[in-house]
């Protein structure tokens, strides 16, 4: 398995090096810098050199290096560096060089808990924060708790610590779904679809047991809508229905065999925040604008644009950071712009005119038009016409039309228990051709 | 270097950081104590030999504080090796921690004994290891069995006399699931390592212990489990059954990871389960997890979509109305694109086709030329595939054409000869293919524009006057041009004999007399002798009907597939070659091994491809087949040192080296991932086996042909083959020489 771990910067300066096997050695780090960092012809985030193999993510301004030998599981190595990215991040805010150097030791630390001989150990953030913290843990107070730490980074509910209590039982639950597009030049959607995550905020006494539901067409089977849960949530216009959920991912909390029998998520929560699923959807996704574009390449030394976006949600919703990314070509000199809504500037970095509406309101359509001027070049190349993007975030909407039916929490002292639920669309990759 | 090195370790220098460091050290103050210690990691983390302040740090070793001691034991294992005897002051402590009260310390304690890799440490390891292998804490016994492993790979014999295997298979029983995982982890790596121990078997009961543990684990040990459970062979098909009943739930991990080792258990157990409405289910169960993949981390996602290539060869129906998410992101990386566009290729089929051919219309349009080429190639391949199709392709091909952009055009060109080998009636696009002849600079792209040029000479009325044009040119051209040429000007001239007898005598005179190639020269005597003595056999050989081709999509061969599929999600997947091939010694030789194996597959289906490849194999060509293949390799390789050297440094690295963490010069061969080398793997396999006699395609066609040819077989018995072959020429530029080469040996 994993031999060691490095950290390099953008510069290719050693951050950190752990090695947990004897055949990871001071030089490997050279010839990843040689070979990798200072070689732009590298496209691949694999490499292997004689037997050993390294296998690179990139984080912020950090490369986050797994070094291998053999016929090593890739799937689990990348899967792992990326676990380091999101513990990292929990514990310092952001994962990047000024964190790592700042908080060497504890980087360490961690990658001494989560490996072993270059095994993953138990990479629970919330377990890990138990015995490793910024300020560290002194033996005499770790002294009663160490028992209770330990069985519960190896129990069968590693993510959930004993006797936890709060004054006020509160679940909070956010549907956040990202809503991919792709449309042709010719108007046709090639490509929606919908990944959509659920959070959930924990904050219950106790060891709850938790039943989670929704309008997931083969929890409902294949017309039963239930119209008792589905009054009061006006949000959905489109949730008459049910919705039909490609895939799942569930958080290693939820029992997998009770999933496969009856599709009913039941699981014991860990305290605080966590990802409880992770859902697929491509039937009848909701998109929530609409965008019509018109661009003309007039001659050699002038593009039109007239793009028009037309909201497609209910006029009591309005959409925020609406962000339009309008490409133009490599060698535009200059650009003019008219527009109905929001502010528009050329960015000569991106290549493309940023259009920003604050908030977009339900049903409104805005419009650009704008003209980019063109430097003459000497060599003609043809311009590749990136698609123009999007992103935007809209409040109590979901594009697949999912909806939370029910959280029931089971405790043995039977408390009652608040819960909130949230709904948010974003844009994943939101783009249209032209 | 190292004496310098050595000298300053021996000085003990009066200033410098060093002295700041030792004085820090042994304040009388805990938190400038602990600060020093933390600045002596901070310089060993940027390659600064602090390795003398060994006697200083180890004084820090007794301490209450849990962070200082990990620091200490940190620089412990870094340093262990250049103070083997300093080593042992700090064993005492080691064994007082691995009975402290704190589990947390007992088990840093026995985590690190075993890396410090220390001979005489071994000896001290014995008890304490003993002792925590039986830990109340669980979170003790799932270190300690890890520490097995460790101790394993240090001192074999002392583990197994110690019965510490036996224990470690005892542990599988655990009640604990973590313990379980680590004990199965630690006692899979014995066995890769010293297989003759045979310390994981799996039974039938620990089978039960084994997938109640996989409920409860955690993600990696999932992993863990996942993939003994994998390698175990069910004895009945009833047991298979249960295994994938009981790992398919796993399909929704959210780890990709755990998702990819269920889909690997679950995809080889399932194949001792004979019940086909079973398998349909999981393979129909197994497709959506497969899909979600695409959208991990696009790291993850490639490892993943590599893998997800592979089970298409295997099974290609699973993904089939997929084909939308793996249409291209234009920010992808190159990677991912280009590994997409294979996955596309294979999961389109006549309902899907026209938004794919859309689809890569539009990729054809952007700007990395790498990809551009892949999807031009993709149209093609789709074409033939597809038949119902071939239409609309050749039709976006030709709008293609029209962009004018060089290696657009190129690519189109190949890409269109492919078709014509597949569908007749396309002639018609002849004259606007000839219009693009000046702007062709490939040898493969001239190549086939000429082959396509010789073969519908009739159709063409200045066929003369193009080919006239190349003869002019005639020394000028790459090799593969030439004998393009050449075999298209005889085409001309046996179809048009009247008009063309002066060209075919110029190109026939340059291509022997002032042609230093033995390929060009040989096979311009050959269709020299051919005219002169009999024009009709002459016919009935160059222009001998066509086989059809029936794919361009490359495939990897049964036998290597076959042994991939256990590889699922490790680099063997990833790479689409077996482990020994690309990890360092030796990787030629399983490739060719691979490629023998699949030549004689397909010998006993095809009898006359087995006599070509019984000369292989038995080594009458074999030097020169040896060598082609080898060349080949090296190409794909990205041509560095050859494996055997760079095996030098690694094996030869010293313990001084760990020491002193100087570089050691070597230019270690680079295996370049797949989808990076433009060419990629798929190609050079297939230019293996080219070399290897008519496997795959080719050999195909040389069943279908010989039909054709069975009236000529008595006559010219010899040279038929190779006559044949030349009017049909391979897409594959490399393999085509040296399969002319093992022709020519009939």
């Amino acid at each position: 398995m994993l031999s060691g771990v490095l950290l390099f910067n953008q510069k290719g300066e050693l951050l950190i090096m752990r090695a947990f096997r004897q055949d990871m050695r001071p030089r490997l780090a050279d010839v990843f810098r040689i070979q990798v960092i200072s070689n732009a012809q590298i496209r691949s985030p694999i490499l292997t050199l004689g037997s050993t193999t390294f296998s690179h993510i990139r984080s912020e301004n950090i490369y986050i290096v797994g070094v291998s030998k053999g016929n090593a599981n890739s799937a689990l190595v990348f899967e792992f560096l990326y676990k380091l990215v999101s513990l990292g991040k929990s514990y310092f805010g952001r994962f990047d060089e000024e964190a790592v150097k700042s908080n060497f030791v504890l980087v360490y630390e961690l990658l001494d808990e989560i490996l072993d001989f270059g095994y993953p150990q138990n990479t629970e953030t919330e377990t890990l924060k138990m015995y490793i913290t910024t300020e560290g843990v002194k033996s005499e107070r770790a002294m009663e708790d160490a028992s209770k730490i330990t069985m519960q980074a190896t129990g069968a509910l590693s993510w959930r610590k004993d006797n936890i209590k709060y004054r006020k039982n509160e679940a909070f639950v956010d549907v956040i779904e990202d809503v991919n597009l792709l449309v042709s030049a010719s108007g046709t959607v090639l490509r929606a679809d919908v990944n959509g995550q659920i959070e959930m905020k924990a904050y219950l006494s106790g060891t709850p047991e938790c039943k989670f539901g929704l309008n997931d067409r083969l929890t409902l089977g294949e017309n039963g809508t239930d119209p008792g849960n589905m009054t009061g949530k006006k949000a959905h216009r489109a949730a008459a229905g049910s919705v039909t959920l490609e895939d799942v991912s569930l958080h290693q909390c939820v029992k997998l065999s009770n999933f496969t029998n009856d599709r009913t998520i039941s699981f014991i929560p860990p305290d605080g925040s966590f990802q409880l699923m992770t859902y697929r959807s491509t039937e009848n996704v909701n998109l929530p604008f609409k965008v019509h574009a018109i661009v003309n390449e007039v001659g050699k030394s002038k593009v039109e644009y007239s793009i028009a976006i037309r909201a497609n949600y209910g006029s009591k919703l309005f959409a925020t950071n609406v962000v339009v990314r309008i490409p133009t070509p490599l060698n535009t000199a200059n650009t003019s712009h008219r527009i109905s809504q929001g502010k528009a500037k050329y960015e000569p970095s991106e290549n493309a005119i940023v259009w920003k509406i604050a908030r977009f309101t339900g049903q409104a359509e805005y419009v650009l038009s704008a003209e980019a001027e063109l430097s003459a070049m000497t060599t003609q190349k043809a311009w590749s016409r990136p698609p123009l993007s999007m992103q935007f975030s809209l409040l109590m909407f979901t594009s697949s039309g999912l909806l939370v039916r029910y959280l029931k929490v089971f405790e043995k002292s039977n408390y009652s228990s608040v819960k909130w639920v949230r709904y948010m669309t974003r844009a994943g990759s939101y783009e249209i051709r032209f | 270097m190292a004496v310098n090195r050595l000298r300053s370790v021996l000085a003990t220098p009066r200033k410098g950081e060093t002295y700041e460091l030792r004085a820090g050290l042994v304040s009388q103050y805990a938190w400038e104590r602990k600060e020093s210690i933390q600045k002596t990691i901070m310089s060993m983390t940027l390659g600064k030999d602090v390795s003398a302040l060994f006697p200083d740090v180890l004084k820090n070793i007794a301490t209450p504080d849990l962070d200082q001691k990990k620091l200490v034991y940190l620089y412990l294992m870094n340093y262990a090796k250049s103070h083997p005897d300093l080593c042992i002051l700090a064993v005492n402590t080691f064994v007082q921690d691995s009975e402290d009260p704190n589990p947390l310390v007992r088990a840093l304690a026995i985590r690190t004994m075993g890396c410090i890799r220390v001979d005489k440490m071994v000896d001290y390891m014995e008890e304490p290891l003993r002792k925590t292998l039986k830990d109340e804490s669980p979170y003790v016994r799932k270190t300690a069995a890890l520490c097995v492993a460790k101790l394993f790979d240090l001192n074999p014999s002392l583990c197994i006399e110690n019965g510490f295997l036996e224990t470690l298979q005892e542990m599988v029983g655990d009640s604990n699931p973590m313990v379980v995982a680590n004990s199965v982890t630690a006692l899979a790596e014995i066995t890769e390592a010293a297989p003759e121990t045979k310390a994981l078997v799996v039974k039938s009961h620990s089978l039960k212990k084994l997938m109640l543990a996989l409920n409860e684990c955690t993600e990696w040990g999932r992993i863990t489990i996942l993939t003994t459970l994998a390698d175990y062979r069910a004895v009945d098909a009833k047991e298979a059954e249960h295994i994938c009943e009981r790992v398919s739930p796993q399909f929704q991990h959210v780890n990709p990871s755990v998702v990819l080792a269920a889909v690997k258990a679950v995809f080889l157990h399932m194949q001792q389960i004979d019940n086909n409405q079973l398998h349909a289910t999981y393979l129909k169960k197994m497709a959506p997890p497969l899909v979600t993949l695409v959208s991990s981390q696009p790291e993850v996602q490639y490892v993943a979509l590599r893998n997800i290539d592979l089970l298409l060869q295997k099974q290609p129906g699973i993904l089939e109305k997929e084909m939308r998410v793996f249409f291209c992101k234009y920010n992808d990386p190159p990677y991912l694109k280009l590994t997409k566009l294979e996955i596309m290729v294979r999961i389109a089929n006549s309902s899907n086709v026209d938004q794919l051919l859309a689809e890569l219309k539009e990729y054809a349009m952007e700007v990395d030329m790498d990809f551009v080429r892949k999807a031009v190639r993709a149209i093609g391949q789709v074409a033939i595939k597809i038949e119902e199709c071939a239409e609309k392709a050749v039709n976006v091909l030709l709008e293609l054409i029209n962009t004018k952009v060089g290696y657009v055009v190129q690519e189109v060109i190949v890409v269109i000869k492919d078709i014509f080998r597949r569908y007749p009636g396309y002639e018609g696009i002849i004259p606007t293919l000839c219009q693009c002849i000046d702007d062709l600079d490939e040898p493969n792209a001239r190549g086939s524009l000429i082959w396509i040029v010789g073969e519908y000479a009739e159709k063409i009325s200045n066929a003369d006057e193009i080919l006239a044009g190349f003869v002019d040119g005639f020394s000028e051209e790459f090799v593969q041009t030439q004998l393009q040429i050449l075999t298209a000007v005889v085409k001309l001239f046996l179809k048009k004999p009247d008009e063309s007898q002066a060209l075919v005598q110029k190109v026939l005179q340059a291509a022997t007399a002032e042609n230093d190639n033995p390929d060009i020269r040989d096979r311009a005597y050959v269709y020299w002798r051919l005219l002169s003595s009999d024009p009709q056999v002459a016919k009935n050989i160059v222009l001998s009907s066509r086989p059809q081709i029936t794919s361009t999509i490359p495939v990897l061969p049964g036998p290597l597939l076959d042994s991939l599929i256990p590889n699922l999600s490790s680099l063997a997947s990833v790479y689409q070659k077996p482990p020994q091939a690309f990890l360092g010694k030796g990787r030629s030789s399983a490739l060719q091994a691979a490629a023998i194996e699949e030549a004689r597959e397909n010998a006993r289906e095809n009898p006359i491809a087995a006599a070509a490849v019984s000369a292989a194999v038995a080594g009458t060509s074999a030097p020169q087949g040896a060598n082609h293949a080898e060349n080949l390799l090296d190409i794909d390789f990205d041509g560095a040192a050859p494996a055997s050297m760079q095996n030098a440094p690694m094996a030869g690295a010293s313990g001084l080296e760990g020491l002193a963490g100087t570089p050691i010069a070597g230019t270690p061969a680079r295996v370049a991932s797949p989808a990076f080398g433009s060419t990629g793997a798929g190609g050079g396999m297939e230019d293996l086996m080219g070399v290897f006699g008519d496997s795959g395609a080719p050999a195909v066609v040389q069943s279908n042909g010989s039909n054709g040819m069975n009236d000529l077989m008595n006559g010219f018995g010899d040279m038929d083959v190779s006559g044949g072959h030349s009017a049909a020429p391979s897409g594959q530029s490399g393999g085509k020489q040296t399969k002319e080469d093992l022709l020519g040996l009939f």
